[in-house]
């Protein structure tokens, strides 16, 4: 498919293009501080993801030193284990993951993208920023609060996420759902303002099947995380009012430690419902703008169309709408109607059809591709190794009896990782590589990028890929230390030890991309309009990096979709979205 | 160039590492080889599928990297490969799911002549209850634990004072015998986990669960809490005897019944 426009099309009125002079920024602070200008208010959600994202990264070091060398750092008791891993599963899941695709890249790429002077409702947008900053904030103070954050675990099941034993029980589990509750309040405000724009602001001759598919990922997920976090968002409130005033949404009649408790007739497995109605689409809430993001790497840099671009788009679309039929699969073995299995068992192999035929395209736009091999593209094929791998450990997983003896276990962890820890976060710093140019100017240094990218990617596989065979063995996760498990041989503490050596060297390799980040700012070689011959509309911007309203006196108009690389008879490999066609002869 | 060595090592290395490397699954102890016949299916098609993904990857990288003056081709969509393609991958998925389903079909279905077991877990052990000489298990409710009757036993239903009342033991079992787990909390979610078995399931407050298997394999076994349940989870463990039914006998014989824990007073009310 093809699809350009022959002819030229009219400009549109003025009236419908004006740079509103009152609406530019006219002080330092409205400027960087309080913007409402779509690409700071994305930079700003982009490093204060990145930011608690290296804390969750610290805690994931203190916790691999435990699991490998337990009792070697000698703060890290049971305790202190739960509180280490919570922490990190909800600041990498929530804050980091949805906030940097959707907050960060949705609000640089989608005005851009569409060729919008902004999101359509700038001041609730920066609304959205500050309202998540202070959620960020408040889950920060969490560490602070007497008895620390909550180490309920990141799935916050009650009973005992509000029962004594459970460290954080006293403040730091209401901190945690409080911080929830604002990020959501945060979220859906920017989330409409994504959708509104996608719908009404595109320009002229920008129809639906002609956005680029980053957009179509944001797109879709945008609209399911609208969906999906109201169940998290009353999932917390019921829980809080669980805790504070004594209701029993969650909570059964319980003997805690030889004490009756006064609760009574609550459904624990209630809260589970209501968090994997969340948590399921949350993981394609992040896969899928990391599904477009990388289709439009992989097809700028192997300067060829995306492979299918139709049956991408409505694969996308597909995987949107199953994955809010799926969410029991993560309660098989929790002791829900055991009838349930076959149907959540059956829509979740059904998934991997559209996500395989996604996999096949990426794989296909590289066949007879001119294949550049840039941090983009690096980062782009790590990510389609470490999905694919994901993937299809999702598939035990998913098959209900398969599931049985690997929940809970170390698989799980390992699965998890791969497929929506390591996946997007390298397609993260493949559209960082990407569009830094664009938000900065300059390039970022290629020689530490390569480092970046053949450390992260490579130990990345040799952390996640041995452990699945851990949870084979049948570890279980959440254990802080293994002890004595007579079915485990000795030489499982040796696998474990390297594991952790493993993710020590990873995580050190971030250093390096962060002060990439820094070092290119000024000595980063300057980058020009469109680095990488792109065919996209943020590449085509008058000035780099955009100025504010984005395209200064006139809008663009789209001729074509977003994939004409190396179009035949083109003189150059690469024709602009906005570029006219030459005359048809007649 | 050297990412598509890469990506071909990684296929390599994953394979060698699969068949070569010693952790693999302990050796099954009950019935349900089926699961581990299905796990095995799953691994040889995904297998398959991610070594054809990534090596197609590598050639395709090696082969049409850029050179000097080479232009990619144009082929915006190609709707019959395409259409092969899904089809394809929804008959491997087909081939997963249908043994899975049947699989777990018989997973939840209990045979009748199974004996019966109850596991309660509480914050951090394992105490288990067996039905008396009339075959039934006594009614529970949260409301009557005490020090003296830990698993909340109703003291008025008869079908409960012959109740064998376990705490601080092993929990033995009759190889070759099915056996129904009712699984019951009294205060988080826990999972009674015996990797041999392969089978788990979350044991819930104020429901009973259940899962089904039967022991093929004499020994002890070790159990482990297989769900989160606050500090003490991962020292929440037990055990499994496996033996022969007249060995398990001798041993039900030094075990005391509900009737027999009860504090004299108590007993002597009832009467």
């Amino acid at each position: 498919m093809a699809d350009v426009t022959h002819g030229t099309l009219p400009p549109l009125s003025a009236s419908e293009t004006d740079d509103v002079e009152l609406y530019h920024p006219h002080s330092w602070i409205t400027r960087y501080v309080f913007s409402q200008d779509a690409k700071i208010i994305a930079i700003q959600y982009s490093l204060t993801a990145l930011a608690i994202g290296l804390v969750a990264l610290v805690l994931s070091w203190l916790m691999r030193m435990q699991l490998a060398f337990p009792g070697l750092i000698s703060f890290i008791d049971a305790d202190h284990y739960y509180q280490l891993i919570t922490m990190h599963g909800m600041i990498m899941v929530i804050y980091l993951l949805t906030a940097l695709f959707l907050g960060g890249f949705g609000n640089y790429l989608i005005p851009l993208m569409l060729g919008a002077r902004d999101m359509v409702f700038p001041y609730v947008n920066m609304l959205s920023f500050w309202i998540y900053f202070l959620a960020v904030l408040v889950l920060v103070v969490g560490f602070f609060v007497p008895g620390g954050p909550t180490g309920a675990g990141w799935t916050l099941y009650p009973p005992q996420a509000i029962l004594a034993n459970t460290p954080g029980q006293q403040w730091g589990i209401i901190v945690m759902l409080v911080s929830l509750m604002l990020f959501i309040i945060g979220f859906t405000m920017g989330g409409l303002n994504y959708v509104v724009t996608v719908l009404q602001g595109r320009c002229r001759g920008m129809t639906l099947m002609r956005m680029p598919l980053t957009i179509w990922g944001i797109f879709t997920a945008t609209i399911m995380a609208l969906l999906a976090f109201p169940a998290l968002f009353v999932g917390a409130v019921m829980m809080l009012l669980d805790r504070l005033i004594g209701t029993s949404f969650f909570m059964p009649a319980i003997v805690a430690m030889g004490e009756q408790l006064a609760y009574k007739g609550g459904s624990p497995i209630l809260f589970q419902h209501l968090f994997w109605f969340f948590g399921h689409p949350e993981v394609y809430i992040v896969a899928l703008p990391a599904f477009g993001i990388v289709s439009d790497l992989i097809s700028t840099h192997a300067r060829k169309n995306i492979f299918g671009y139709r049956m991408m788009v409505w694969a996308l679309v597909a995987i949107g709408a199953l994955s809010f039929v799926v969410w029991a699969h993560h309660m098989y073995v929790s002791g829900m109607h055991p009838s349930f299995g076959f149907f959540f068992a059956t829509t979740t192999l059904i998934i991997a059809i559209p996500t395989a035929i996604k996999v096949y395209n990426w794989v296909l736009t590289l066949w007879r591709g001119d294949i550049h091999f840039t941090p983009p593209m690096l980062f782009a094929l790590g990510f389609i190794v470490t999905f694919v791998n994901g993937g299809l450990t999702g598939l035990f997983l998913g098959n209900v009896v398969v599931d049985v003896p690997l929940s809970d276990t170390m698989f799980v962890v390992a699965h998890f990782h791969m497929v929506m820890g390591v996946a997007p976060i390298l397609v993260i710093f493949g559209a960082i590589y990407h569009w830094y140019p664009k938000i900065t100017g300059r390039m970022l240094n290629d020689a530490m990028a390569k480092l970046h990218f053949w450390v992260t990617f490579l130990g990345a596989y040799l952390i996640f890929f041995p452990m699945h065979y851990i949870g084979l063995m049948g570890v279980p996760r959440r254990y802080h230390e293994m002890g004595e498990m007579a079915f485990v041989p000795p030489s499982t503490v040796t696998l474990n030890a390297f594991i952790t050596i493993v993710a020590l060297i990873v995580g050190a390799a971030q250093l390096v991309f962060v002060f990439n980040l820094a070092w290119s700012l000024r000595k980063g070689r300057p980058a020009g309009g469109n680095p990488w011959r792109a065919t996209t509309l943020e590449w085509q911007t008058p000035q780099t990096p955009p100025a504010h309203g984005n395209w200064g006196q006139s809008l663009p108009v789209v001729y074509r979709w977003a994939y004409d690389y190396s179009v035949p008879g083109a003189a150059q490999d690469f024709l602009p979205q906005n570029q006219p066609p030459d005359p048809q002869p007649a | 160039m050297g990412i598509a060595v890469a990506l071909a090592l990684v296929v390599v290395g994953s394979v060698v590492f699969h068949f070569l490397s010693p952790w693999w699954w302990t050796p099954i102890a009950s019935n349900w080889r089926y699961i581990d016949d299905t796990i095995i299916v799953t691994f040889w098609i995904t297998g398959a599928v991610f070594a054809a993904v990534v090596l197609f990857m590598a050639y395709c990288v090696f082969r049409f990297r850029h050179r000097e003056g080479s232009r990619a081709a144009y082929e915006p969509e190609n709707k019959r490969l395409e259409w092969w393609l899904a089809i394809g991958t929804g008959v491997g998925v087909a081939a997963m799911l249908a043994p899975g389903l049947v699989v777990w079909g018989q997973f939840v279905t209990v045979p009748a002549d199974a004996a019966t077991v109850e596991v309660v877990g509480q914050q951090w052990q394992w105490s288990y209850r067996l039905p008396g000489a009339d075959g039934k298990l006594g009614a529970t409710d949260i409301a009557h634990v005490s020090a003296e009757n830990p698993l909340g036993l109703a003291p008025n239903d008869p079908h409960g004072q012959d109740d064998v009342i376990i705490q601080g033991d092993q929990l033995h079992l009759e190889l070759g015998k099915p056996v129904k787990m009712l699984l019951r909390s009294l205060d988080v979610l826990h999972d009674f986990y015996v990797p041999e078995f392969r089978a788990k399931m979350d044991m819930i407050p104020g429901v009973v669960t259940y899962y089904w298997f039967t022991p093929t394999r004499a020994g002890t076994f070790e159990a482990l809490c297989a769900e989160l349940c606050s500090t003490g989870h991962s020292f929440m463990r037990g055990g499994v005897v496996v033996e022969s039914e007249s060995k398990r006998q001798a041993w039900l014989q030094q075990q005391k019944t509900f009737a027999q824990l009860q504090p004299p007073a108590r007993a002597q009310a009832r009467n």
